[in-house]
C-alpha cells in the first residue's frame, strides 16, 4: 500500500529528517512514535503532500506520488489542533471533504447523517464548532477526516490537545473506530502508552532516523538502543563498559549477561535493569552477587510499591509486592535474562 | 474613595470642555449656517447640480482609488504574510511610510514625477527634444488615484497582512487534505475567514479616500473637485459660506454611514480563534511561480513606493531650467540652490511666503500641538480605561472627531472664531489646538490599551505598601506608560508638522505653515518657486520619517493606530 523510500528533509537549515523508510501495509495501524520536534508530524505531511521532501519518495500502491498535489491523493490527515473550520458548522465540517469530491447533495446528507450518528451528535448538526468542548471537537474532527472514505488516515497526536481523563476515555473509543474503519492508518505520537495500546506496529523515530521498528511486544522486550529503552521509559539505565566476553563493568558492580555480538570488547554502553525484574528473595542467588540497596522512598502503586533504593551513588527504581522501611538496607539482585546490554 | 471619584471627575472634564468648545462648537456654527440660510431664503442658495456633481465624483474616485488599493495591497499582504525573502524587513517598512506622509509632500512627490516639470516630462524632453512637456498627467483621474494608492496601500498591508500571519495554515490545509483545489480551498476557507478583515480595510481606505483633501486639491486641479475641495473653494474661493457648510453635512453624514458600516463589520462573527495562530506561516519560494510572484510583487512595490520619494528628493538638487533666448536649450546641474533660498530672508509682496517663517511657525505650532494633544489625550485614555456607565456613554463623543475631517474643522473654526479675541491675539492658537484635535483620537487609542495593559494588582500592591494616590500614579503607571507617550509626543509633533486640511483655513499671509508655503510656492510660475517648494517637502519628508521610524521603534506590540 504506502510506502515512502529514503525521505530526506532539511527545517531551517538543519536536516530533520534523514533517509526515512517504510511500509504501511492494508488495514495496519502504524504508530509514529518519537519526542517532540523529531519530525513526524512532518513526515505526515510530507506523505498528505503538504510538504515536498528534499529527496525520497512517496509511493501508493506503486504509484509515485512525492509530487502528486494534496488534493489529489485521497489521503485524509487530522490536525492536531483539529482546524475545525470556525465558520462552518458541525455538519458542514463533516460535509466539506465530501462536498469537494462533488458528491451529490442527497449521498452526501445521509453520510453526515450517519457521521453525526456514529459520533453521538444528530441532535445538533448546525452547532458552530467553536462552541464545542475538546472531546467534542476530537470526534468531529475525526469523522471529517472518515467521511471522504480515504484511502489512508494520518492522526497528528490527536489526543495531545486534551486533558488526562479525556485521553484515556477518548483512547479507547479512538482504539474502536480506527481498527472497526479497517484503513491503513498513521498515527503520530509522543506517548508511549498511547502508542502501545494503538499500534499493530512501531516505529520510533529520533534525530531523523527510525532507530527501531516492529510490533509494540517486540520492542518492548528488545529495545535496539539506550535511547529506545529511555524514551519508551522501560527502566533504570546505567553507564557501562563491556571489559571482556559477556562481562560489564559499572558503577554498580560487575554483571554477567549475553551482550550483543557486535559490541566489541572495550565499549561503551548502557545497561537496561527493569524495575519489574528486580530480586530480594537472596535465597535464590549466591550471596556475592547482590548488591546492598538503601530504601529512599516506597510508594504504593495499587497492584505493587514502587522502591527508590541508593546503591553506593547510584539511585534505582524498582517494583516489589511488598512495602520497605524507608532507611533499611536490602539485598537486591537481577537475574540475567531482565539484564540487557544496550549499545548507546 | 470619596477623592478618587472627584479626581476621576476632573480628569474628564477638561479634555470635555476642550472637545465640546473647540470641536463640537465649530460643528454646531456650520449646521447652523446652513438652516439659518435656509430659514432666511429657503434652499435658493445652491442648486442641486452643486451638490451631486461633486458628492458623485467623490464617491467615485474613492470606489476606484478602494479597488485599485485592494488590487496591490491584497497580493502585497499575502507577500509578506507567506514569503521570507532578502530585504523583505527593509520594504515592510518602506511600505509603510507612505501612510504618515504629509498630503502635500505626496502631491509634490507625484508633481515632480507626473507633472510638466516632473521627471518623467523632463526625460521625454530631452530624448525627443521638445521644448514643452508632451505628457499632461497632472490635473487628471488617474493622478489622484494613483497618489491614493501610493497613500493607502499600507493600510491594506498593514490590516490584512496581520490576519494573514495570524490566520492558522492548518485550514488551508485540512480544506487540501479534504479534496479541495488549491482556489477551493482558498475561496471556501482562507477567504471567508479573512474576509471581516478585508472589508475592515477596505473601508477605512474608502473612508480616507472619501475624505482626501490636499492630493486632490493639488493633483485633481479645478476639474477634479472633490466634497472636500469643494468646501475649501466654496469657503475660501467664493465665500459662498452656507454652501460651504451645506457640503460639509453631506460630507459629515456620508462618513458617519461609512463608520457605522465598519462598526458593524469589525465585529468577529467566529470567535478569536481563528486568527491567533502563531504557527511560523512564512517561507521562501519553493517554485518558479512562486519566485516569479515574490520577485514581480517587489519590484512593484519598490516602484510604487521609492519613485515618487526618490524623484522628489533628486528633482530639489536638479536644475532645469530653459536657457534665456534659446529655444530648446536647457540649463541642467546640481543645485543646492533650493534649499540655501528657503534660509535667506527676503521679503516681496503680500503674497510672498516666506520659507523661513512658515519654518518657524510650523516648529512652534509643533511643538503646542505635541503638548496639548498628548495631555488632553492622555487624559481622555486614563479617564476611559476607567470603565463605567459613564465612560460608555461618553466614548463616542471623545473618537467622534477621528471622522471629521481636517477641512470640516477648519470651516467650523473659520466660522466660530473668526472675531476676537482669537484672531487679534498675538498668537494664533487656532491653528495649534485644530492640529491637537486631530491627533487627539491617535493619542488616545495609543494610550488606551497601554492603560488598560497595566493590571490593578500592581497599583494595590503599591497602595497596600502605603503609597498615596499620586505616588501610585508616579511610581507605578508612569514608567509604564512613558513609551505611550513617547509615541504619542512624536506622532502629535508629526501630524501638526504635515496638516494641511485645517491650516489651509486657518494660515493666513502673516501665519504660514510650511506646507500652506508649498501649497503656495507649487501654484506659482517659476524654476525657483518649485524648487523651493520641493526643497521643503524634501525636509518634511525627512522629518516625517524619522518621526515614524522612532514610533515603529518604541511602539508596544499590539497597539494600533488605526
Amino acid at each position: 500500500m504506502l510506502r515512502v523510500e529514503d525521505i530526506y528533509k532539511d527545517y531551517d537549515g538543519k536536516p530533520l529528517l534523514k533517509g526515512i523508510t517504510f511500509e504501511v501495509r492494508e488495514g495496519e495501524l502504524v504508530c509514529l512514535l518519537g519526542s517532540s520536534g523529531s519530525g513526524k508530524s512532518t513526515m505526515l505531511r510530507i506523505i498528505a503532500g503538504l510538504e515536498e521532501p528534499k529527496s525520497g519518495r512517496v509511493f501508493w500502491n506503486g504509484e509515485d506520488y512525492t509530487h502528486k498535489p494534496t488534493h489529489e491523493r485521497g489521503f485524509g490527515l487530522m490536525f492536531q489542533d483539529y482546524a475545525l473550520f470556525p465558520h462552518r458548522s458541525v455538519a458542514e465540517n463533516i460535509a466539506f471533504g465530501l462536498r469537494m469530491a462533488g458528491r451529490s447533495k442527497l449521498e452526501i446528507n445521509s453520510l453526515v447523517e450517519n457521521a453525526l450518528v456514529s459520533i453521538r451528535m444528530q441532535d445538533f448538526p448546525k452547532r458552530p464548532v467553536t462552541e464545542l468542548s475538546g472531546g467534542e471537537q476530537q470526534r468531529v474532527a475525526l469523522a471529517r477526516a472518515l467521511a471522504p472514505d480515504p484511502h489512508l488516515l494520518m492522526l497528528d497526536e490527536p489526543l495531545g490537545a486534551l486533558d488526562h481523563n479525556l485521553r484515556t476515555e477518548l483512547l479507547k473509543e479512538l482504539r474502536k473506530r480506527l481498527h472497526d474503519s479497517q484503513k491503513p492508518v498513521i498515527y503520530v505520537t509522543h506517548d508511549q502508552e498511547e502508542a502501545f495500546s494503538l499500534a499493530d506496529r512501531l516505529l520510533l523515530l529520533h534525530a531523523g532516523l527510525l532507530v527501531q521498528e516492529g510490533a509494540p511486544e517486540a520492542v518492548f522486550n528488545q529495545p535496539t538502543n539506550a535511547w529506545v529503552a529511555s524514551f519508551l521509559g522501560l527502566g533504570n539505565l546505567v553507564p557501562a563498559k563491556l571489559v571482556a566476553i559477556n562481562l560489564l563493568q559499572t558503577d554498580l558492580g560487575q554483571f554477567k549477561l549475553r551482550a550483543s555480538p557486535d559490541l566489541e570488547i572495550g565499549s561503551d554502553c548502557m545497561l537496561l535493569l527493569r524495575p519489574e525484574g528486580a530480586l530480594f528473595d537472596v535465597g535464590a542467588i549466591s550471596s556475592s552477587d547482590y548488591l546492598h540497596a538503601v530504601v529512599r522512598d516506597s510508594v504504593f502503586m495499587g497492584d505493587y510499591f514502587r522502591l527508590d533504593v541508593l546503591v553506593g551513588k547510584t539511585l534505582l527504581h524498582v517494583h516489589t509486592p511488598q512495602s520497605f522501611t524507608i532507611g533499611k538496607t536490602i539485598p537486591l539482585a537481577w537475574s540475567e535474562s531482565n539484564l540487557q546490554c544496550l549499545p548507546l | 474613595m470619596k477623592r478618587s471619584k472627584s479626581l476621576t471627575w476632573l480628569l474628564w472634564l477638561i479634555p470635555l470642555v476642550f472637545l465640546l468648545f473647540f470641536f463640537y462648537q465649530p460643528l454646531l456654527a456650520i449646521f447652523r449656517q446652513v438652516f439659518s440660510e435656509r430659514f432666511n431664503q429657503g434652499w435658493q442658495f445652491f442648486s442641486w447640480d452643486q451638490i451631486s456633481r461633486p458628492l458623485i465624483f467623490t464617491l467615485w474616485q474613492a470606489f476606484l482609488s478602494t479597488l485599485l488599493t485592494l488590487l496591490i495591497g491584497l497580493p502585497a499582504a499575502y507577500l509578506f504574510a507567506r514569503f521570507e525573502f532578502k530585504g523583505r524587513k527593509a520594504l515592510h517598512t518602506l511600505s509603510l511610510l507612505p501612510f504618515i506622509l504629509p498630503t502635500v509632500v505626496v502631491a509634490t512627490a507625484f508633481n515632480t514625477l507626473i507633472g510638466p516639470r516632473g521627471w518623467l516630462n523632463l526625460i521625454l524632453m530631452y530624448l525627443f527634444n521638445l521644448s514643452n512637456p508632451p505628457l499632461n498627467l497632472l490635473n487628471s483621474l488617474p493622478a489622484i488615484l494613483l497618489a491614493h494608492v501610493f497613500y493607502n496601500t499600507s493600510i491594506v498591508i498593514r490590516m490584512v497582512g496581520n490576519s494573514l500571519t495570524r490566520l492558522n495554515p492548518h485550514y488551508d490545509e485540512a480544506a487540501r487534505v479534504l479534496n479541495a483545489k488549491p482556489w477551493q480551498a482558498f475561496r471556501e476557507v482562507s477567504l471567508p475567514l479573512l474576509m471581516p478583515t478585508i472589508l475592515g480595510a477596505s473601508l477605512l481606505v474608502f473612508l480616507f479616500d472619501f475624505t482626501s483633501f490636499g492630493v486632490v486639491l493639488m493633483l485633481g486641479g479645478p476639474q477634479y473637485a472633490t466634497l472636500e475641495v469643494e468646501i475649501y473653494t466654496q469657503a475660501m474661493s467664493r465665500f459662498n459660506l452656507p454652501m460651504a457648510g451645506l457640503l460639509s453635512v453631506i460630507q459629515l453624514m456620508v462618513t458617519l454611514l461609512i463608520t457605522l458600516a465598519q462598526n458593524r463589520v469589525k465585529k468577529p462573527r467566529f470567535g478569536k480563534a481563528a486568527l491567533s495562530s502563531e504557527q511560523k506561516t512564512r517561507q521562501r519560494a519553493l517554485n518558479a511561480r512562486q519566485k516569479t510572484f515574490v520577485i514581480l510583487m517587489c519590484l512593484l512595490l519598490v516602484v510604487l513606493f521609492i519613485s515618487p520619494i526618490l524623484s522628489l528628493v533628486s528633482r530639489s538638487l536638479v536644475t532645469f531650467e530653459a536657457a534665456r533666448g534659446q529655444r530648446g536649450e536647457f540649463e541642467t546641474g546640481f543645485t543646492t540652490r533650493y534649499y540655501s533660498e528657503l534660509f535667506s530672508n527676503r521679503s516681496g509682496s503680500i503674497f510672498y511666503a516666506n520659507p523661513l517663517a512658515a519654518i518657524r511657525n510650523s516648529l512652534v505650532y509643533s511643538v503646542m500641538t505635541m503638548l496639548i494633544a498628548t495631555s488632553l489625550g492622555f487624559l481622555t485614555a486614563y479617564a476611559l480605561s476607567k470603565s463605567s456607565r459613564l465612560t460608555r456613554w461618553l466614548e463616542p463623543l471623545f473618537m467622534l472627531p477621528l471622522g471629521a475631517s481636517a477641512v470640516i474643522l477648519g470651516l467650523g473654526f473659520l466660522l466660530t472664531f473668526n472675531q476676537p479675541p482669537w484672531t487679534s491675539g498675538p498668537f494664533p492658537i487656532l491653528i495649534p489646538i485644530a492640529h491637537s484635535l486631530i491627533a487627539l483620537p491617535f493619542v488616545v487609542r495609543t494610550n488606551l490599551p497601554a492603560i488598560q495593559g497595566i493590571p490593578n494588582s500592581l497599583r494595590e500592591a503599591a497602595r497596600v505598601m502605603g503609597a498615596k494616590p499620586w505616588k501610585v500614579i508616579r511610581e507605578i503607571d508612569l514608567p509604564i506608560l512613558l513609551r505611550a507617550v513617547i509615541v504619542s509626543l512624536t506622532f502629535s509633533f508629526t501630524i501638526s508638522l504635515g496638516e494641511f486640511g485645517a491650516s489651509s483655513f486657518l494660515a493666513n499671509a502673516r501665519t504660514p505653515t510650511i506646507p500652506v508655503t508649498i501649497f503656495r510656492y507649487i501654484s506659482q510660475p517659476g524654476a525657483l518657486n518649485y524648487g523651493q517648494a520641493l526643497a521643503m517637502s524634501t525636509l518634511l519628508l525627512l522629518t516625517s520619517a524619522a518621526g515614524s521610524l522612532l514610533i515603529e521603534k518604541i511602539r508596544l506590540p499590539g497597539e494600533e493606530l488605526f
